[in-house]
C-alpha cells in the first residue's frame, strides 16, 4: 500500500516515534483491539495524563476501525485535540463544537470524490463538543440525516481547562471550577441522539474493550449505508474527579453497568445482512 | 502622551528606521509586519526587511552560512515527508546544502503539537519554544525550510525576541517577514542557486 513516508534522506533525522508511525502502522492490514501492542497507532510519548481513561478509549477506537487507510477523523479542542497529531492516521481539527458540521461537507465531497470507494468519516469529540457547544451542528447533522459515525469520548468535565462542570457532568458534582457541584442533571444526550435520527447509538466502556471495538465497528458500517450513528464512550476524568487511574477505571466500568445498544429496523437489517455473510 | 492612539485616529505610518535584525529583541518583540515590513514581490527576497532581488540573496545567505559556527537547517513537514514530486526535489536540494556547508547540522520540526513539559532540543525543535533548541545547541544561524507559514511566523518572532540567532527563512509561498533574510517561492531551483554560491565562495577562499 502506497502511504506518505519521509522524504529520501531524511529518514534518519526523523524522531524514532515518527518513524515507527510510518513502519508499523495499521494501514492495509486487518488489525484490531486484540492487536493492540503489535502495530503502531499513537506514540508513546503523548501528552495527556498518565491512566487517563479517555486516551485508552480514544486507542481502542483506533484499534476498531475496519479500514483505518481510508478512514478520515474530525476532532474539535478537548483533550484528544493535542494527541490526534500523533497518530498514524488522516486526521483534521475543526472549531470547537463543529465536528459534525464539518464531517457532513466532509463526507459528501468524499462521495463525489471517491464515488467507487468507501471512504468513513468519524467525528471524535467530547461531552462540551457534542452536548454543549456543539449541540446544535451536531444534532442538525443527524437531523439531515448525514452519514457518519460520531463518537464522545464522556469525561464528564471540561478537563484541560482546568475542570468546569459540562451538561454531561452529573448533578451534584464538585469540579475545581464548580465548587458549589453541578446544579442540573446529566443531559440524557444518547436519548436525543435517538430522538435526533440516529440509525445506531450505543454507550460502552473503555473496560470492556471487546464491546468498544464492536460498537464502533457497527457504527461505521450502519454510517456507511443507513444513517448517522452515535456511540458514547464513558471515560470519567481522573484527574479532575481526583481519582486514581485505577479508581477512574472502575468508575467507567460502574457508569456502563450493563450494554446500551440501540438500532433501528433498517440499521438491524443491515447488519444481520453483514454479519450473517461474514 | 503624543503617541497615544484612540479611536478614530489614523493608522500608524510604518516606521522606516525598523530593520529586522537578530536579536534578542526582548520578550514581547513587534511583528515585522506591525512595524510596515511587507513581504517581497515576486523575483525578490527580503534582507533584513529589505527588498533585494532574488539574484543577489543566495550570495548573501551562503555568506552567512559560511561565516557561521553552528549553522543549522531546521526542515519541517512539508519538506520532511514525501507529499509530492516537488517537495522531494526541494529535500534532496536542502540536503545538498547542508552537505556542502562545512558543519551544517539538521535539526526537524516533525509538527507542531505541544510537547510540555518535555522536550528533547538536540532531537527536534519545538515550534512552541525553538529558543530552548538554539540555546541548547548554541545555533547562530538557522534556516527554515518546509515549516507551514503560521507556525514560521511564530517561530522566526519568538527566536527574535530571545536569542542572537540569525534567522533565514526559505519559503514556498510569499516568504516570512518575521526572518531576516527570506526567499519566496523557494523551491528546489532556489535552493539549488545557495549551493552554488556556496560553491562559488568557497572556491574563492571563502570558509568558516
Amino acid at each position: 500500500m502506497d502511504v506518505i513516508k519521509p522524504a529520501p534522506g531524511f529518514e534518519d533525522i526523523l524522531p524514532l516515534e515518527y518513524q515507527e508511525l510510518v513502519a508499523d502502522g495499521p494501514y492495509g492490514r486487518s488489525l484490531g483491539v486484540k492487536d493492540l501492542g503489535t502495530f503502531k497507532e499513537l506514540i508513546e510519548d503523548h501528552p495527556l495524563c498518565a491512566g487517563c481513561n479517555l486516551t485508552l478509549s480514544f486507542r481502542l477506537l483506533l484499534a476498531s476501525l475496519p479500514k483505518p487507510e481510508d478512514t478520515l477523523i474530525v476532532t474539535t479542542a478537548g483533550c484528544f485535540g493535542v494527541i490526534h497529531p500523533q497518530i498514524a492516521l488522516h486526521a483534521s481539527i475543526a472549531p470547537f463544537g463543529t465536528q459534525n458540521a464539518f464531517a457532513s461537507g466532509l463526507t459528501r465531497a468524499m462521495r463525489i470524490r471517491f464515488p467507487e470507494k468507501q471512504k468513513d468519516v468519524i467525528t471524535i469529540g467530547g461531552d462540551g463538543s457534542f452536548a454543549d457547544i456543539g449541540m446544535a451542528p451536531t444534532t442538525h447533522s443527524w437531523f439531515r440525516g448525514e452519514k457518519f459515525a460520531s463518537f464522545m469520548l464522556d469525561n464528564e468535565c471540561y478537563a484541560n481547562t482546568g475542570g468546569q462542570a459540562s451538561g454531561m457532568t452529573p448533578e451534584g458534582v464538585v469540579l475545581n471550577m464548580a465548587p458549589k457541584g453541578k446544579s442540573f442533571d446529566k443531559i440524557p444526550f444518547v436519548e436525543i441522539a435517538k430522538l435526533a435520527g440516529c440509525a445506531y447509538v450505543a454507550t460502552a466502556s473503555p473496560t470492556k474493550p471487546r464491546q468498544v471495538e464492536s460498537m464502533v465497528r457497527r457504527a461505521i458500517l450502519v454510517a456507511r449505508e443507513v444513517g448517522p450513528t452515535f456511540v458514547r464512550l464513558a471515560c470519567v476524568c481522573a484527574t479532575n474527579y481526583k481519582l486514581t487511574p485505577i479508581e477512574a477505571h472502575r468508575k467507567s466500568k460502574e457508569l456502563v453497568s450493563q450494554t446500551d445498544e440501540y438500532m433501528t429496523e433498517a440499521a438491524r437489517e443491515y447488519l444481520e445482512s453483514l454479519e450473517g455473510a461474514a | 502622551m503624543g503617541d497615544t492612539v484612540t479611536a478614530g485616529s489614523p493608522p500608524r505610518a510604518p516606521d522606516p528606521r525598523y530593520r529586522v535584525v537578530a536579536g534578542p529583541e526582548g520578550y514581547l518583540s513587534p511583528a515585522a509586519a506591525a512595524m510596515g515590513i511587507e513581504l517581497p514581490d515576486e523575483g525578490y527576497s527580503l534582507v533584513e526587511g529589505e527588498s533585494i532581488s532574488d539574484s543577489l540573496a543566495p550570495d548573501i545567505i551562503a555568506e552567512r552560512l559560511l561565516e557561521a559556527r553552528n549553522p543549522t537547517l531546521f526542515p519541517g513537514p512539508l519538506v520532511l515527508w514525501g507529499w509530492s514530486d516537488a517537495s522531494i526535489r526541494k529535500a534532496r536540494a536542502l540536503q545538498e546544502l547542508v552537505a556542502e556547508v562545512p558543519g551544517m547540522k539538521m535539526i526537524p520540526m516533525p509538527d507542531y503539537r505541544p510537547k510540555y513539559p518535555k522536550i528533547d532540543p538536540a532531537i527536534e525543535i519545538n515550534p512552541n519554544h525553538p529558543n530552548l533548541t538554539i540555546w541548547h545547541n548554541e545555533i547562530d544561524v538557522c534556516v527554515f525550510a518546509g515549516v507551514h507559514c503560521h507556525f514560521a511566523n511564530i517561530a522566526l518572532k519568538i527566536i527574535r525576541s530571545g536569542t542572537d540567532c540569525y534567522t533565514i527563512a526559505l519559503c514556498g509561498e510569499r516568504g516570512h517577514e518575521d526572518a531576516m533574510v527570506t526567499m519566496r517561492d523557494a523551491g528546489d531551483v532556489k535552493v539549488a542557486s545557495i549551493t552554488a554560491a556556496v560553491r562559488r565562495l568557497k572556491a574563492g577562499g571563502h570558509d568558516a
